[in-house]
């Protein structure tokens, strides 16, 4: 059940905005050849955490496949990669200020976290980082 | 475009180190000064080209640049399949006196970066009198290891995109992509265990706070100069270690991250130059 209280969070509504931002990743990523080639064995599910709000990633041989809002209780994830709505804001804009223009930044700086098997992580490091940052090229995104 | 050739000269120079005969490539451009410089963990020598190629530096440097064994063109010394490669700050401190003292250099000048940027605060603390100043690029007096090494050097991930993936982010947003790229290319072609066996060096002597106080410039200046967008060894940890050296020179660098010299050399020689002219007139009052 959704409370008025989480509706009219501010939290809540920009991750919403934000989470519109990430649907975007099929055809920004789809359209990339070389990141296409870099992420051409990845093939698996994993979580993406904007604040309260968990999104389900699925690739299928660096293609974005499918991107889904949760909550979906008990479903399995290879990975998740969290941090809140403000610190994905920063994340995403163009020129992005220290500390917020890379994953392993907000990591060290402890806002964001990277959680589960990080085996297809790590081994596929450089194209998760780039997919992630791709919101970036969405033109009017601040 | 008509073809170019670089003043860059290339060679080989060997010398007995740690009881083993060590063969070392090094680049050098220019006259004057003696200006030694050395490359971050798991990379090499060519970081410093645009800065072996600046006209306005090697009208008064001889810039050398050395490719630290197990790195670039020089190869590990023989028996190394025997061994893990570990880099210490002993060693790493006789290595760059080593090769001064193989080239038979006056009182150089040392520049290094990361890795070369701290060592420059164990060799103005224990070995000053050697040098005629040192500039460290991205140093800190504290590194404590934050992420999961062994990433970097197991058989199911590849280690030179890995090395390569960590490294990307360290350097700033407004750098070219060109010479981001060609920085990211050498970490590349590291070989394996080598840029993680570098970083040894942070994890067991990562920890200098206690000393860095007792350099004494007079001996021989030191400067630091530090890029805003690296979060590795980061501006709050090279401010924190400059408050604690009295006369220090210290410089953080807008829209650069841990890879000045190469991921926009434009852009970091803006902050060099002023260095190397100051250097430059210490030693003609000297």
């Amino acid at each position: 059940m959704t409370s008025v209280a989480s509706v009219q969070n501010p939290e809540n509504s920009a991750a919403a905005d934000l989470f519109t931002r990430l649907e975007r990743l099929p055809e920004l990523v789809n359209r990339d050849e070389a990141l296409l080639q870099r992420g051409r064995f990845v093939t698996l599910e994993f979580q993406v955490i904007i604040g309260s709000l968990s999104c389900f990633v699925s690739i299928v041989e660096g293609r974005v496949a499918r991107i889904e809002r949760g909550p979906r209780r008990m479903r399995s994830s290879a990975f998740i990669v969290s941090a809140s709505a403000a610190a994905w804001e920063k994340f995403w804009q163009p020129m992005p200020p220290p500390w917020s223009h890379d994953l392993f930044a907000m990591n060290k700086k402890g806002n964001a976290t990277i959680e589960g098997n990080l085996h297809p992580f790590m081994a596929n490091l450089q194209y998760f980082k780039d997919l992630l940052a791709l919101p970036r090229r969405i033109t009017g995104a601040h | 475009m008509p073809a170019v050739i670089e003043p860059i000269v290339g060679r080989y120079i060997t010398f007995d180190f740690e009881g083993r005969p060590n063969r070392v490539y090094f680049e050098e451009a220019g006259q004057g000064i003696p200006l030694v410089c050395v490359h971050t963990a798991g990379s090499d020598g060519r970081q410093w080209r645009h800065v072996l190629n600046d006209a306005e530096i090697t009208q008064h440097f001889r810039v050398i640049a050395f490719d630290m064994p197990w790195h670039g063109k020089s190869f590990p010394p023989p028996g190394f399949e025997k061994e893990a490669y570990r880099l210490t700050a002993r060693t790493f401190m006789d290595l760059i006196r080593t090769f001064c003292a193989a080239l038979e250099l006056k009182r150089p000048v040392f520049m290094g970066c990361s890795i070369g940027g701290r060592i420059v605060l164990d060799l103005g603390y224990h070995h000053a009198e050697q040098f005629r100043a040192l500039i460290g690029l991205q140093c800190s007096d504290h590194h404590v290891p934050w992420y999961d090494s062994t990433w970097l050097y197991r058989p199911d991930v590849h280690g030179g995109e890995v090395c390569a993936a960590v490294v990307s982010g360290m350097m700033a947003p407004q750098s070219p992509v060109a010479s981001v790229q060609e920085t990211l290319w050498a970490y590349k072609q590291g070989g394996p265990g080598v840029f993680k066996g570098d970083l040894y060096f942070y994890g067991t002597e990562g920890d200098f706070r206690d000393k860095v106080s007792a350099i004494d410039i007079a001996k021989c200046p030191i400067y630091l100069l530090t890029g805003e967008y690296d979060y590795s060894a980061t501006p709050e940890d090279t401010l924190r270690t400059a408050f604690k050296i009295k006369g220090v020179y210290v410089q953080i660098m807008r829209e650069l991250g841990h890879f000045p010299m190469s991921e926009n050399p434009a852009q970091f020689r803006n902050y060099l130059l002023p260095v190397l002219e100051q250097i430059r007139a210490q030693s003609a009052t000297r």
